[in-house]
């Protein structure tokens, strides 16, 4: 068994585990109440899944310059998810979409009724 | 390598099937934006694993734009979500829809006769 045939189980087993966490998150998304859990299980492929199927792709292709491009487009990935569910939850939290009563610690609800307090005129 | 691909992709179709089944359920328009953006990385997964299969170098490109545009999506949306009411997602029955086309008719057949009797009473005035 040489080196090549090695990187290629290597990014064949990458590739099955990204497929495993797609399948996990669209489990995840049609079973968990309520819009943080969708976001919870929707994580999973968006973060690690991705990556992993890189990693896959740059066992298989094997040449510095794409892998370096690859790099990038993970890179990207990362950057560009959190954004994008801090906003989701965000705007989630603020219009009423998340139940109160599912949330074990609100830590968000009580700096919001400070805020609140502050801006009301003191005397 | 070919089976693999095979397995892979019978997994990532599974998975977007099951993402879209979210996107059609909703209940609000964040939902759907999280379903939407779960595609988008199947999305991502899938060209890297064609790449991957035919050893394709064309694609990291396209790789390279889906990470970069795939979010802008949901941002937006999610800066203009909105309170909606209780039963905003939900699909009107056969009868609602029958009656708000019969209110909208009787609705209609007023402003007709009021457009009419205020025509004559011009008329009048102009005759006079």
């Amino acid at each position: 068994m040489n080196w090549e045939q090695v990187t290629d189980i290597a990014a064949g087993a990458c590739f099955l585990i990204a497929g495993f966490l797609t399948v996990a998150a669209g489990i995840g998304m049609k079973r968990f109440p309520g819009l943080l859990g969708s976001i919870h299980a929707a994580a999973k492929p968006q973060g690690l899944g991705v990556v992993l199927a890189l990693v896959g792709l740059a066992l298989r292709l094997r040449e510095v310059r794409y892998v370096a491009v690859l790099i990038l487009v993970g890179l990207f990935q990362l950057l560009t998810t959190p954004v994008s569910f801090h906003m989701v939850a965000r705007g989630g939290y603020r219009t009423g979409k998340v139940n109160p009563d599912d949330l074990v610690v609100d830590e968000l609800i009580v700096d919001l009724q400070d805020s609140a307090d502050e801006e009301l005129p003191s005397d | 390598m070919t089976w693999v691909v095979v397995v892979c992709a019978i997994m990532l179709g599974v998975g977007a099937i099951m993402a879209l089944i979210r996107v059609e359920k909703g209940p609000s328009v964040l939902d759907r934006m999280v379903g939407l953006d779960v595609i988008t990385s199947i999305l991502i997964i899938g060209v890297a694993l064609e790449a991957a299969w035919g050893r394709r170098t064309e694609a990291i490109s396209i790789l390279a734009a889906l990470a970069l545009v795939g979010f802008v999506g949901s941002l937006t949306i999610a800066r203009f979500a909105a309170v909606e009411p209780e039963d905003a997602g939900r699909i009107k029955t056969a009868e609602e829809v029958r009656a708000e086309d019969e209110a909208r008719a009787v609705a209609e057949d007023e402003a007709a006769r009021l457009e009419a009797e205020i025509a004559a009473s011009r008329d009048d005035e102009a005759g006079s």
